[in-house]
Parts: C-alpha cells; structure tokens; sequence
C-alpha cells in the first residue's frame, strides 16, 4: 500500500512537472539560465550582474534564472540544476577554467545552446556557440599606445601590479613590459600591491623617499591609481593634465573618471563588463559570429577628451 | 601608581628586550645600506601646507592601524589566553558604516564625521561583544569563537555599500587621513598618541590592568577573589571593539575610499605579531601594551626596509617571516634560559632576583 502511495505521488510529480515545462514553454519567453560571480566580487561584477538583469528583462521576451558563486563545483552545480529545469540558453562566467567538460556534453546533448561571456573555459570550442570576453592584452596595448602618443622626453614609469598571475595583470603587464625591454621606457619600479590600495600608496611613498625621478604611474586599477595620487599629494607633486606626473588607472569607476574630468589623472582603460547585448543580439539572430570567440569592444578614455557623458554611459558604480 | 607607569613604559627592561633589540638592528642595517634612509625633509603637500616627509615619517605614520589595533589585542590576549582573529574584517564594517553614514547624510562637515564615528564606533563595539560573549559567556576558543566573524566580516561590509568602492572626499576627511592644516606631523600619528595617552589613563584611573593580569593568569581564582572574570574579557573585546572603528576611520580617511576587500586585509596576523614581538604571552596574564606598540613599528620598519630595497613585494612576505621566525626563536622561554647559562651562573641568578623584585 506503501509503494503504491509514493508510486502515485512520484506520478503525480512528474505529470505536475510536465505541466508546469509546458506552461513556462507556452508563454513563449526565452529561458535564460546564468551562472555568474557574485556582485560582491567587485564594482566589475556588479555592473555585469544589472547589465544581464536589464537586458534578459522580461520586457525583452526573456524569462531570467540566475546562480552567483565564487565556487566551481556550486557553479558546476548550478548549472546542472539549470539543464535539468530545462532552460534555452545557458550562460556561463566560469570561477575556473577547469572541470566544465561534462556539464557542457550533458548540455549540448539536452539541446542547450551555451554562451560563455567575461571568462574563457578550457573546452573543446563545439561544446559553446560563442565567449565574449575582454582582451586584456589589448587593454594594456591601448594604454601604452596611449601613453606613447604623449610624445614625453623621457618616460620614467612606477608600475604598480595586480594579483599576480590574474587575466587583469597578466594582460596589462605584458605591453608595458615590452616597452621596459625595447628601452623605450625606464622602470623606477614594478611591484605587485595585490589590489590594495594602502599597499600601492607604500610602494609610491618609497620611491619618492628614495629620491627617484619619476614622470608615470601605470597602476592596473583604479583604487591603487587614488592609492598612489595619495602619496604624491602628500609629498606635494602635482600630476594629472597640468601637472608633473601622469596618473593612468583601468576599471572606469565613475568616481575614478571624474578624477580624469577634473584633470586630476590623465587616463584611464576601460574593462568593458557589458556582454548580455552582444549575446542577446546572438540569440535573437540580430547578429552572426564568425569567430567563436567575440572580443568585446573597449575604450580607453584621455582625461582631454572626457565628457559627463562618457561618466554616464561607461563608468561603473555610483 | 609609579608602578603602573613604569609597567606601561617600560621600567623594568625585560619584556622589551627583544623589540628594542630589533628596532636597534633595523636602524643600524639601515645606516650601513643607506644612511639617507633616515633623512626627514620639511616639503609642501598639494594644499600648500609644510609637512614632514621621509622614510621614518612614512613608517610611524603607516604602522598606526597596526599600533592602535596591537594596544586592544594586547588586552584580549592577556585576558582571555588567545586572540581576536577578526579585527581586520570588523574594521571593514566599521569603515563602511562610518562611509554609508557620511553618504546618507550627503554632505560632509565636522558634525556628520563626528557622527559617523560614532555609529562605526557603536557597530564595532557590538561586534566586539559578540566575540566577547562567545569567548568569556561560552567559553569557546578565542580563535574558534573569531574565526565567524573573521569569515563572515567583509561580506557583511560588502552589504552596508553594495559592491563598488564608494569615495568620500573633503577636507576634514584628508585632514584625519593626511594632515591637519599647519601641522607637520601626520594625524594618523597623532591619533596613535592619544590612544596610547587614553589607555595609560585608563590604567591609571581604573584597576583594570591589574583584574585583566589575574584574569589571564588564573580565572578561578580571580573570581574567588571576588573579580568578575567574565565581565573583564567582556570588555577587553568591547575595548578591542573602539580600537578596531578608529583603525578602520583612519583607513578610510587615508584615501577617502572604502574597499570592503582590501581595507587593513591580513591585519590580524600582523597584529598578532606585534603583541608576540612586544614580548607579551600569547597564554595570557602578564602584558606590557608598549611593547606591543614597539612590536607594530618593528613590522613596518622592516616592511618599508624591504620596500626601500626594492624587494618585489610577493618576496616581501618571505624575508618578513625569516626575521620575525628569528625574533620569536631569540624570545622564546628555551632559547633566553640557555643563554642565561651561557653568560655565566652569577649572570643568571642576578636576573632571577630582577625578574623576581619586578613581580612583586
């Protein structure tokens, strides 16, 4: 008698679940499932996560599931669970490059049709439609041109580093490096201050007591950017458009590009966090990809040629 | 009352033997490397103002958070035997409180900073009590019991601002963070000063140096003599608490930012650190908070040695450890007896009565 009360009601589930995938299919939205970073990572994330939320919106004939993680496996996880629900697209931002090869066959066999946006997955390329992503050593190039565009006598760099070993300095160190190989350009100094601003202002602070001539700062965020101009206004150094120094940054935080607007530093790249209407234009067959990998456009702005609406339009947070 | 004075800057030389050994081989390694390293030059900062500036100046200056949180941890280990693992993670809360109470009020003067820290003040101290009540009421191990907050703290930073760094600037706030108009020296400095003036009257005033020894030492019997152990650990954490909301306002003010993730990160170990190297027993009971205070600079010296040396600052980690496993090796009870023995039997009984004449 059991057996057959939880064989009926297993029935009963399953029919309920049939109904209810026919119901989510009869409305007609797009299911779009994404499995992305928590906002908490940083003000990149943050901007990324409402980006996706504005364009797979409801308005726009999307019906949105999301998972946030640091975690591969709750990810791996995530996106499991998101097959099983059956959902049309799966999108993924991957903690880790590693471990995605059966979630991704599972998928392809279920006919989902996966996008990768932000990061790229070690996958054979048929397992995902398209990867949007950011080319960091392009950011770091567009800088360096930049930089060499200003024509300076002699270029005296203090070049503060990111996490090593992280996609963001990997590909902004690179290009800077090649100049400090080429002789181009003098290294005063190269540390690493892991993302933290209080350590990036030690580092200027130590070159300045040292006595060392300097004309650049290349700092791979914003926050060491502001950690390093802190240094130099308390030792009274004027830097930005008319001053001694050249302040460079990359992020476009929207108080970092106002810093650029009131002259205070001098550039500043973008790390463009803006992929759902690329993917979205994919989807809804607006657009075709000839490669698998889609490099997302990004600019780099010059603190001359900064407008209010440049800030409104491209800079992260508030 | 001499006594207490003389406990707090270090009358009998014992406990400080070790710090003031190592701030003496820093300084002389750095004459012989670069006698420059030592210079202070008067310059005008941006607003115009004359400031000191220098390699010393840039190490008492950035070991302020270090020195103030070291004073509070000081107290936590000698009252409860272990140490408060969050103080970095709390101190990211206590700065984002003190950001999102300058940002809802919209505009920034001394009325609303003032206000600011005190919210921050009051939020820290509830955290501290938390800690407190799971150590002193629940008997868990300090570090267990911190280890929550220490995990859980810069998410719930996160929360307070969502996400971004969010900036405040004005002048009142780079007066605490840099410099006060007219004045060389760095506020950051000053403010370790009168934290350190604000302790010692504590002290002074109050028998709390005294309950917290005997607390740390022997808690039973502490309370047979009628002192309420619990409550002292209690507080020493709710002090750890205030100390935590100013380190956090200064790391704030420094650069008119919050970074949930990166404001004081990894503090707590070096805070642990300096109250070690301060000689202070990481068991509890006896403690000197100057020591602790020599501890903080000890680090920084070292940090800006390395940096001056344009050590790359992934290996800055490593030289750090050798030195300090070489202090804490050089204090360590093994090490001090046998080389008692080693000068010379009169030598040694000498010290004993010292050690002795100083405990009563």
């Amino acid at each position: 008698m059991k057996k057959l009360t939880s064989l009926l009601l297993v029935g009963l589930l399953a029919v309920s679940m049939v109904f209810a995938g026919c119901g989510g299919k009869k409305s007609g939205a797009i299911k779009v499932g994404v499995v992305n970073n928590p906002p908490s990572e940083s003000g990149y994330r943050e901007a990324n996560v409402k980006d996706m939320e504005k364009v797979f919106s409801a308005e726009n004939g999307y019906e949105l599931k999301t998972a946030y993680s640091l975690k591969n496996d709750e990810q791996l996880q995530a996106a499991q669970g998101f097959i099983t629900e059956g959902v049309d697209y799966l999108l993924i931002s991957a903690a880790e490059t590693t471990g995605w090869d059966e979630v991704l066959k599972k998928a392809k066999e279920a006919g989902i049709k996966v996008y990768l946006f932000d990061r790229m997955i070690d996958v054979d390329e048929s397992l995902y439609e398209a990867a949007v992503v950011s080319d960091m050593a392009k950011e770091g190039e567009t800088a360096v041109n930049w930089l060499l565009s200003q024509n300076l006598d002699t270029y005296n760099v203090i070049h503060i580093q990111g996490a090593m070993g992280s996609d963001a300095q990997i590909g902004r160190t690179g290009a800077l490096d090649a100049q400090f190989a080429s002789g181009k350009m003098n290294k005063v100094v190269q540390q690493t201050a892991t993302w933290d601003e209080a350590e990036a202002k030690k580092i200027v602070e130590s070159v300045i007591n040292s006595g060392e001539d300097f004309n650049v700062i290349y700092a791979e965020n914003d926050g060491m950017a502001k950690g390093a101009v802190a240094a130099l206004d308390e030792n009274g150094i004027t830097h930005g458009v008319d001053g001694k120094v050249i302040v460079m940054g990359f992020d476009c935080n929207k108080w970092a590009l106002r810093e650029l607007l009131a002259g205070k530093w001098n550039y500043d790249g973008q790390c463009s966090p803006f992929q759902a209407q690329i993917i979205s234009d994919l989807i809804q067959g607006k657009s075709t990809n000839s490669s698998k990998k889609i490099i997302n456009e990004e600019k780099g702005f010059d603190a001359k040629t900064l407008t209010q609406g440049d800030i409104d339009t491209y800079g992260l947070g508030e | 009352m001499k006594k207490t004075g003389k406990r707090f800057f270090g009358g009998g030389l014992g406990q400080l033997t070790i710090p003031l050994i190592a701030i003496a081989l820093l300084v002389i390694f750095n004459l012989f490397r670069d006698p420059s390293f030592f210079s202070i030059d008067l310059s005008h900062n941006s607003d115009g103002n004359i400031v000191l500036a220098g390699n010393l100046i840039s190490i008492i200056n950035g070991a302020s958070e270090l020195a103030i949180l070291a004073m509070g941890m000081t107290l936590v280990t000698a009252a409860c035997g272990g140490q408060d693992i969050s103080v970095g993670a709390a101190a990211a809360i206590a700065g984002s409180v003190f950001v999102k109470v300058l940002k809802t009020a919209g505009h920034i003067n001394g009325g609303t900073v003032l206000l600011a820290f005190v919210c921050a003040c009051i939020v820290a101290m509830l955290f501290g009590t938390f800690n407190g009540v799971l150590v002193a009421v629940f008997k868990i191990q300090p570090m267990i019991a911190t280890l929550i907050l220490y995990t859980c703290g810069r998410s719930i930073a996160y929360w307070i601002n969502g996400g971004a760094t969010p900036t405040v600037s004005s002048p009142i706030i780079s007066a605490i963070g840099s410099f006060i108009p007219g004045i060389p020296i760095p506020t950051p400095v000053l403010i370790v000063v009168l934290m350190a003036i604000l302790f010692k009257l504590l002290f002074h005033f109050t028998s709390l140096e005294l309950f917290t020894q005997s607390v740390g030492i022997n808690g039973s019997a502490a309370r047979l003599n009628g002192i309420n152990a619990t409550f002292i650990k209690l507080l020493s954490f709710i002090i750890l608490g205030v100390c935590v909301c100013v380190a956090g306002s200064i790391g704030v003010s420094r650069l008119g930012l919050i970074n949930h993730e990166t404001l004081l990160l990894d503090i707590e170990m070096d805070t642990i650190l300096a109250v070690a190297i301060g000689g202070n027993s990481l068991g509890g009971g006896r403690f000197k908070i100057s020591g602790s205070i020599i501890g903080a600079y000890v680090i920084q010296m070292l940090t800006i040695t390395l940096y001056a040396m344009k050590v790359s600052s992934t290996d800055v980690k490593a030289y750090k450890a050798i030195v300090i496993v070489l202090l804490v090796v050089i204090g360590s009870p093994v090490v001090k007896e046998k080389f008692s023995k080693l000068v010379g039997p009169n030598m040694y009984r000498h010290k004993k009565a010292v050690v002795k004449g100083g405990e009563e």
